[in-house]
């Protein structure tokens, strides 16, 4: 099997709190914060989007694997912000880390699962022989619209990946999919924001996804919750995480470790990927760690790691995903309107 | 070589001309300097623009010009060398009479910078900057200039007041020339109070936005003293030097290296030194652009710029006053024109012509016209027979 | 911008892509096809570090054109370590909190963009270092 060679997470530093957006809606800002079990979230500088935070990830990706980049030889950057419609955001990324151009690029978009569609391509390429290193990416500059609850949620963050043949920092056991057509979430070709289901993104979608995913591949790997020391599934809000993890029979310490979510926000594609960039900061060589994906549309992804003793080596090469979390700056919904274009100033 | 003569110059009307096209301010101000030389006919012409194309969209500007002076049969050449256009296109001029391959040659500068809003204008400016790896980033003009300052004040102890000095001289000279755009006195209080354009660099810091044109005639020193009845006024050194465009290939950030090889040159073939200059004309674009061309000049030491204007020092009646045309910040700043504007003050003053802001006994002056951040600049000395 | 003129410099937006000089070491940023301290021609690759110092800087608060949304905002002289100064922005710091000697490094950002329909230029810009 494969393994990750190197990892990077990149977080922008603005954050708004939920109280910031309620005062500007007229919410209850507290009802919030228990219901999606949120207390802020991060927001892009007008000069970031997915391609910018991919850079950076991949960058951290690279220090830690501490490989020539001209050795990578695709890169996919999954995503539902890529800056523009028609061209690609992994040309740019592939060209500012420096990979060869013998390199198999594309973007990906599957809702808030498109990140771990990258994970796995990488994965299949490299476990085929066809590549020597492939660069999974997982970013987003995700909108809500102005006053839906998703305003709430919605942040940016990316993650990325760097698969070997070799273990790496953590080898890569059983990898499994799930998938249904399910119109829980969408955004339209020519519109700003998406539109979603209502409650009915939970049960149907989100739940009914993860839990089949990820259930199907512990069968398939004869493995239990207790096996593992960390688990980490899709961070739509800070409740549902925990929610699908104890109905798998997941316990609150297996999976704090990778749940960014309370003070993240929902970073969609770079979700789950987060979490595991979060989770190999602290983990322990032979620990075990399961993750699964959501993407609305809907499916789920599932990878079970290994981690090595090389985690030891690499860790502190890059910054870590939670010393970006705390590096923060608050910022007024003003400001945060006019970062996210929802106000132009007139030119 | 031959010696050369400024026989005439004149001055359009400046400031924001609403009425008047480039062509119209060009010719006011060729047909006054043709006039005030006495002369019949023009040999050959320079004319210095830094951007017509981006002003007014017009380009083959010699071209024009001559036609519509009503020469449209002699050489004519557009010089651009960004703000130091105006002295480049006279020593071109200078160089052409010099070698006996012309007599009668006149020297222009115009710009026409109101037909485009703020930001066009701000734009126009920085294509004298690196547009790749300076304008590229967003830096501007007052922001090159700005940073500047901030490391003339961090280094040398140079003060925002201090700069507010320069502002409040200049303008005090410019309050006594009729020509100027702002001929009204500001306070140190008042700059400071001015709005911010690039910090420290506040709107009062800055040169305006200028129409205007500005032209001389040069012939040989033998054919001046022949023709002209009023003081004949000689160049006596020309120095012209290029440094690198981006600010930040520079060794060192507040020297003027262009300036201070332009400068010896002229100082060299003029046979004099900086104790010997009765004022100058130089380019204040900014406050902190007087302090460093000072010290280039070597009229106040490396690093001491910054107390000259508050010291008196280079006002009307110290040692050596500086720009008492009211210079580039309160005469104001066509940018392509102001090098030979700078050559009209001198040569007025060098004539005893310049009323309420005589230099007394005006015997030699120097003019000092920079491109961008001092990536080219020109030095002339003029001194009256 | 017509898209060529951005492409062409992709390499120093990028990936900061210089060339030193094999005759007396002297890097140019970017790279040139004669050296402006030796005028040697032959030069080895070389790639700016990411770390540096503010030697100088400024807020711009009257904007071109194309930046007019952005400001204001800080320009810098940064010093990279070996001694290459750039001019980049200085972001994510508060603009009253940036100073002369500051610590910064690299982050890749966007720059301008053409429009809402145009290309979208990338490049670099200076954070506060950690
Ligand atoms: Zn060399």
């Amino acid at each position: 099997m494969a393994g990750i060679v190197g990892y990077g997470a990149y977080v922008p530093r603005h954050r708004i709190k939920v109280e910031e957006i309620a005062k500007v809606w007229g919410t209850d800002a507290e009802s919030y914060k228990r219901g999606l079990m949120l207390k802020e979230k991060s927001v892009p500088a007008p000069d970031q989007d997915t391609i910018t935070m991919s850079v950076e990830a991949a960058r951290n990706a690279v220090k830690r694997a501490g490989i020539d980049p001209v050795l990578i030889e695709a890169v996919y950057v999954g995503s539902e912000s890529h800056p523009y419609a028609v061209k690609p955001s992994g040309t740019v990324v592939s060209e500012a880390v420096g990979t060869t151009r013998n390199i198999h690029c594309a973007d990906f978009e599957f809702a808030c699962k498109a990140g771990s569609e990258a994970m796995f391509i990488c994965i299949g390429l490299v476990e085929g022989g066809a590549v020597r290193y492939g660069l999974a990416i997982g970013a987003d500059t995700s909108q809500g619209a102005p006053g839906d609850a998703l305003e709430y949620s919605a942040a940016a963050g990316a993650a990325a990946f760097i698969f070997g043949k070799e273990d790496g920092v953590a080898r890569v056991l059983h990898t499994h999919t799930f998938m249904t057509d399910t119109p829980d979430f969408w955004r339209r070709e020519y519109e700003y924001y998406p539109r979603h289901g209502g409650r009915f993104t939970g049960e149907q979608a989100y739940f009914r996804h993860i839990t089949t995913a990820a259930s199907q591949m512990m069968e398939k790997a004869k493995m239990k919750p207790q096996d593992f020391t960390y688990a980490v599934f899709h961070q739509p809000n800070g409740k549902f995480p925990m929610k699908v993890g104890e109905m798998l029979g997941f316990k609150r310490e297996q999976m704090e470790a990778g749940w960014l979510s309370p003070t993240l926000g929902n970073t969609y594609s770079g979700s789950s990927p987060m979490g595991l960039t979060a989770i190999l900061d602290v983990a322990k060589p032979g620990e075990k760690i399961l993750m699964t994906s959501f993407g609305s549309g809907a499916g789920s992804d599932g990878f079970i790691f290994e981690v090595t003793k090389q985690i030891d080596k690499v860790r502190d090469v890059a910054p870590k995903t939670r010393e970006q979390l705390d590096n923060k700056t608050y910022i007024e919904y003003g400001v945060y309107a006019k970062f996210r274009g929802k106000i132009r100033k007139a030119v | 070589m031959r010696d050369v003569a400024v026989i005439g110059v004149g001055l359009s009307e400046w400031g924001e001309l609403w009425k008047r096209s480039l062509r119209e301010i060009f010719v006011d101000a060729a047909s006054a300097a043709i006039a005030d030389a006495g002369v019949d006919r023009i040999d050959s012409m320079y004319v210095g623009c830094m951007s017509g194309g981006l002003f007014v969209g017009q380009e083959h500007l010699a071209s024009l010009l001559s036609d519509y002076l009503g020469v449209a049969s002699i050489p004519a050449c557009r010089v651009e060398s960004a703000c130091a256009s105006g002295g480049v296109a006279f020593r071109q001029g200078y160089i052409e009479v010099a070698s006996g391959m012309n007599d009668v040659v006149l020297v222009g500068g115009v710009e026409k910078m109101t037909d485009v809003g703020g930001d066009g204008a701000t734009y126009a400016l920085a294509t004298a900057a690196d547009q790749e790896y300076e304008v590229y980033h967003g830096v501007t003009f007052p922001g090159l200039y700005a940073m500047m300052a901030n490391e003339h004040m961090s280094r040398f102890g140079t003060t925002r007041e201090q700069l507010a000095h320069v502002a409040v001289k200049n303008h005090r000279h410019g309050a006594m020339n009729p020509k100027a755009q702002y001929p009204f006195e500001v306070t140190v209080e008042g700059v400071l109070k001015s709005v911010l354009v690039a910090d420290p660099l506040r709107i009062l810091d800055c040169s305006p936005i200028t129409d205007g044109a500005a032209a001389a005639v040069l012939c040989p020193l033998d054919m001046a003293k022949k023709l002209s009845k009023k003081p004949i006024v000689r160049v006596v050194g020309s120095g012209h030097s290029t440094d690198s465009i981006a600010l930040h290939d520079r060794e060192d950030l507040t020297e003027l290296a262009a300036t201070k090889r332009a400068a010896e040159k002229a100082y060299k073939m003029a046979e004099v030194g900086p104790a010997e200059i009765s004022f100058a004309e130089v380019h204040d674009c900014f406050t902190i652009a007087e302090i460093c061309v000072i010290e280039a000049l070597g009229l106040v030491e490396r690093g001491k710029g910054g107390t000259a204007a508050e010291s008196g020092l280079t006002a009307l009646g110290g040692r050596i006053p500086v720009n008492t045309s009211g210079g580039l910040k309160s005469k104001g700043h066509p940018v392509g024109c102001t090098g030979i504007a700078q050559i009209v003050e001198l040569t007025e003053q060098l004539r005893g012509e310049s009323g309420k802001r005589q230099v007394k006994g005006a015997k030699r002056g120097l003019a000092q016209n920079m491109g961008g951040t001092g990536g080219s600049t020109t030095v002339h000395i003029l001194e009256v027979e | 911008m017509f898209p060529s003129r951005y492409w062409r410099e992709i390499p120093q937006r990028y990936r900061l892509e210089a060339a030193k000089c094999t005759g007396c070491g002297k890097v140019s940023f970017p790279p040139r096809s004669k050296c402006p301290k030796c005028g040697g021609v032959e030069f080895d690759e070389a790639r700016l570090p990411e770390k540096g110092v503010v030697k100088t800087f400024t807020i711009i608060r009257v904007a071109p054109s194309q930046f007019v949304e952005q400001a204001p905002y800080a320009v810098g002289i940064v010093e990279l370590e070996g001694g290459v100064k750039i001019t980049a922005q200085i972001v994510d710091c508060p603009l009253e909190d940036i100073k002369i000697g500051q610590k910064v490094r690299i982050e890749f950002r966007r720059l301008q963009e053409d429009g809402c329909s145009g290309v979208i230029c990338y490049g670099y810009k200076c954070v506060p270092a950690l």
